[in-house]
């Protein structure tokens, strides 16, 4: 039985070490906020925070966790730069579809306790990585100075 | 309203009994799961209104929401007639109703092809404008004043006179026994409150935050969770499974081998997706199994030799001597990609079905999954979520097929969902297509018009009725009418269905062909004249129209003429599609090794009267980007009947660092509505060709772009 701390609670799985992390929240734990895209670390649906960092829990074996902290999207909102980006993100109307939404606010929450200002390079950079079909990348990147400017003013 | 008075009351029997649909709480509200008081609501007056004696109320969404707005788009059209508060007011999803829910302009109950707006804008007004009327009837009547004398506003009758006012929900019961106006008076748009103003959407409340649930999210209790494979090359079949190494896996529960079809089960989608890859399977190919890219392009060139059935009036033009211009251009198969992969959760029981998907076409789900268990579709219960991504995949349903098939195995319910790579590999496809285009130039202008169009006719196994008199109506959308003032033009088609694949609609569907194959066209044709392609453009438009109001709006916005740096150029595309215009102009760097930088899109759009025009901004921004995808980046190939791409890292979708800017200029407009969706992402295609063509002096005929045929060409 693992020990998962996740979004400041303490939960508990009963699975083989090497499930990736993104099925054990999904279908072990009913945490169905991370989403499923590609399975190989190529859209970015799965990004969840291990310690503050943003990382593809598709890709990451559940027993590699260990005592890191994990937060996600269902979590996000209580930490204020997630709380940041999901404001902007409903005053810009950001989302369409919504499904690789997770994802990009996780990456963007991330993204913005860490540079107080991004530029388009640092946005760019680190948001490369999510992939949108609906293509809301425009309102993405307004979000981002958005929030940021609003977390850090 | 009266006809479907009776209809109604089945239908609230349905919802009784069967707890239907997901209901999305608004703005701060709570999600709620509906088959709940709210829907069996004591004011009823149509399929679309429910008004609780509490006052709680609930707006039945008839058109499915897959991030196109609609959902926000259509109660914005009720409660502006209705006068009622969006923030107090719960959308929900429509159950399976081909008779309730049909979409007006199809008569079948689906979402696409642009027509959400153009189908239901009077009849979401109207059903607003009826309520309202019953319920200023019952209240006038309870104050024994003339109904003409009554206002409303925010869910309240207000008789100024007397100083008095009451809630909808203290009348919904006296209303409910009035009989609904059968032409009901619509608002005088001036006095709009709500329709042409921005609207923050109704439906992203619970997306940022994890809570909304998608099919794929779904937990029915005791569920299992399956992932499959079909064949990989089309119509083949299982010929042996050797399972003892999936067998042996942790998790894993249950393997389910059918003809065509080999699916694991287990106690998550690892374990589940471990025994699949653990399975030796042995297929037998069938028919397919020589289908490749090369055959696909034969087959498409091969048909464009037969004359096919005329769309228009105007005989072909003879093709021959020094003033005719010719030029064939062609588009490739692509897959849809949605972000959320294929799923169908089912959970069969003895004589009976139940559901839960995001499809575009809840009664074809329905309809397909009863078919496959023998029961009436009433035995089926469909529970249809909010979509993550359509772009017409979710039109067809193979996927709801494919998990019936396999859920009828496995004890309890089953949640199948496929690995994107089986999404890519195992999809239905935007055909490829072609156009063979001539026209016959006097000084510099066409004098004659012909444009043949070589394609599949997926309307004639989609909607059989729709396809009259041999011609696939989409196939030739953009073709027949262009926004050009042009002399007799002889549209053909030619119905073809490519071997070894299966086709579907793809956002921008018919004109994603026909008007790349249009606008690069007449900038060739430009070019022969020596003109430049806007004033070209010009010349071909009525001075006074609406295609010429967009193309000199794009064309001032974007700076058109003003100089760039060298292998940089502008291209334009104007269009008339969906009932929207559209003149798109981008801007591209081409480098030395042929790679093209998409640097600024200006979009201007007349779509006559919009509801939310923050939402019509976002569906050309959006739109854009899925044809910049198309245009720079995706075709599937194949090879011994195979797909060869598999996931996002060769099927590639457009990332944000590749962005351009994107500006949306909409040109206010009291014309009749137009759709939105689609059209977007056809102009983006012909507007970054014609820009290569501008920076480089090369026309790509063939998308998408090859970067090494530019590089050798130019």
């Amino acid at each position: 039985m693992l020990e998962l701390s996740i979004n400041g609670e303490a939960h508990h799985a009963d699975v083989t070490a090497d499930v990736p992390l993104l099925w054990v929240l999904r279908d072990v734990l009913g945490m169905t906020g991370t989403k499923f895209g590609c399975g190989i670390a190529q859209c970015g649906a799965c990004t969840v925070h291990l310690d503050g960092q943003p990382v593809r829990a598709c890709q990451l074996p559940v027993g590699l966790v260990g005592a890191r902290k994990i937060t996600t999207v269902e979590g996000v909102g209580a930490t204020p730069a997630g709380a940041a980006v999901q404001k902007a993100w409903l005053d810009l109307d950001v989302i369409q579809c919504g499904y690789c939404q997770s994802g990009q606010i996780m990456s963007a929450a991330a993204l913005i306790a860490s540079t107080p200002a991004p530029s388009d390079a640092d946005i760019d950079a680190a948001m490369a990585g999510n992939i949108c079909r609906c293509g809301t990348y425009v309102r993405i990147r307004e979000g981002i100075k958005k929030a940021a400017a609003e977390h850090h003013a | 309203m009266n006809a479907v008075a009776p209809t109604r009351r089945q239908l609230l029997r349905g919802m009784a009994a069967g707890g239907f649909v997901l209901a999305v709480g608004l703005a701060g509200g709570q999600l709620a799961v509906a088959g709940d008081d709210a829907h069996a609501a004591a004011f009823a007056p149509d399929a679309f209104i429910r008004i609780g004696t509490d006052g709680a109320m609930t707006l039945i969404m008839p058109q499915v929401e897959m991030g196109q707005g609609i959902y926000t788009t259509l109660a914005m059209l009720i409660a502006e007639e209705l006068d009622v508060d969006l923030a107090t007011v719960t959308l929900a999803e429509a159950p399976p109703s081909d008779a309730l829910y049909g979409n007006p302009l199809f008569k079948i109950q689906m979402t696409g092809g642009s027509t959400s707006v153009r189908a239901y804008f009077l009849p979401m007004r109207r059903a607003g404008a009826a309520a309202r009327a019953m319920l200023v009837q019952a209240a006038a009547a309870r104050w024994r004043v003339d109904p003409a004398s009554c206002t409303t506003e925010a869910g309240q009758v207000r008789h100024a006179a007397s100083g008095r006012s009451i809630g909808y929900g203290a009348i919904a019961g006296a209303a409910a026994r009035l009989k609904p106006p059968a032409e009901p008076v619509l608002k005088d748009p001036k006095t709009f409150r709500l329709v042409g103003k921005p609207h923050h959407r109704l439906d992203t409340a619970h997306k940022v935050d994890g809570s909304l649930k998608y099919g794929i999210d779904v937990m029915p209790e005791g569920v299992k969770f399956a992932t499959l494979a079909a064949s990989p090359v089309l119509g083949g079949k299982v010929a042996h499974v050797d399972d003892s190494q999936a067998r042996a896996l942790p998790g894993v529960r249950q393997i389910v081998v059918l003809d065509d079809i080999v699916a694991v089960v287990g106690d998550h989608m690892w374990a589940a997706k471990q025994g699949l890859d653990a399975l030796a399977i042995t297929w037998d190919d069938g028919a397919n199994a020589a289908v490749s890219t090369e055959t696909l392009w034969q087959g498409l060139q091969a048909a464009a030799a037969q004359p096919g059935v005329a769309a228009t009036k105007a005989a072909p033009i003879d093709a021959t001597g020094e003033d005719v211009v010719s030029a064939q251009y062609e588009i490739p198969l692509l897959a849809h990609a949605p972000m959320e992969p294929m799923n169908c959760t089912v959970h069969v029981k003895p004589g009976a079905c139940e559901l839960w998907v995001g499809t575009q076409v809840s009664t074809k789900a329905q309809g397909i999954a009863a078919k496959a268990l023998g029961i009436p579709p009433e035995a089926v219960t469909v529970n249809n979520h909010l979509i993550g991504g359509g772009f017409g995949r979710r039109l067809e349903v193979d996927m709801v097929e494919k998990a019936v098939r396999v859920a009828q195995k496995v004890d309890g319910p089953v949640k199948i969902v496929w690995t994107r790579e089986e999404d890519i590999q195992k999809a239905m496809y935007r055909s490829l297509y072609g156009s063979w285009m001539s026209a016959r130039l006097q000084d510099g202008k066409p004098v004659a018009w012909e444009h043949k169009v070589v394609g599949p006719a997926v309307i004639a196994r989609f909607l059989p009725p729709a396809f009259t008199g041999g011609i696939d109506i989409d196939a030739v959308d953009g073709a027949v009418e262009t926004p050009y003032v042009l002399p007799d033009m002889a549209v053909r088609y030619v119905r073809h269905e490519p071997v070894g694949v299966q086709t579907c609609f793809w956002r921008g569907v018919g004109p994603n062909n026909n008007v790349f194959s249009t606008e690069c066209f007449v900038d060739l044709l430009a070019n022969k004249a020596g003109t430049d392609p806007l004033d070209y453009r010009r010349s071909l438009t009525d001075p006074k129209g609406r295609a010429r109001h967009v193309l000199d709006l794009a064309a001032e916005k974007a700076g058109w003429g003003t100089p760039l740096p060298a292998r940089s150029g502008r291209g334009i595309c104007l269009q008339f599609a969906f009932g929207s215009y559209l003149a798109t102009i981008a801007e591209v760097a081409v480098a030395d090794d042929g790679t093209v930088r998409v640097q600024r899109l200006v979009t201007a759009v007349d779509c006559g009267v919009t509801v939310n025009p923050d939402g019509v901004i976002a569906q050309i921004q959006g739109g854009h980007v899925f044809g910049l995808s198309a245009v720079l980046h995706q075709q599937i190939t194949l090879e011994k009947g195979r797909v060869q791409q598999s996931n996002f890292h060769d099927y590639r979708v457009l990332r944000i660092d590749e962005m351009p800017q994107i500006e949306v200029h909409l040109v206010a407009s009291a014309e009749a509505p137009g759709g939105i969706g689609e059209p977007g992402t056809v102009s983006v295609q012909p507007a970054v060709a014609n820009a290569v063509y501008a920076a480089t002096g090369v026309q790509l005929t063939r998308m998408p772009i090859d970067p090494a045929l530019i590089a050798r060409k130019a």
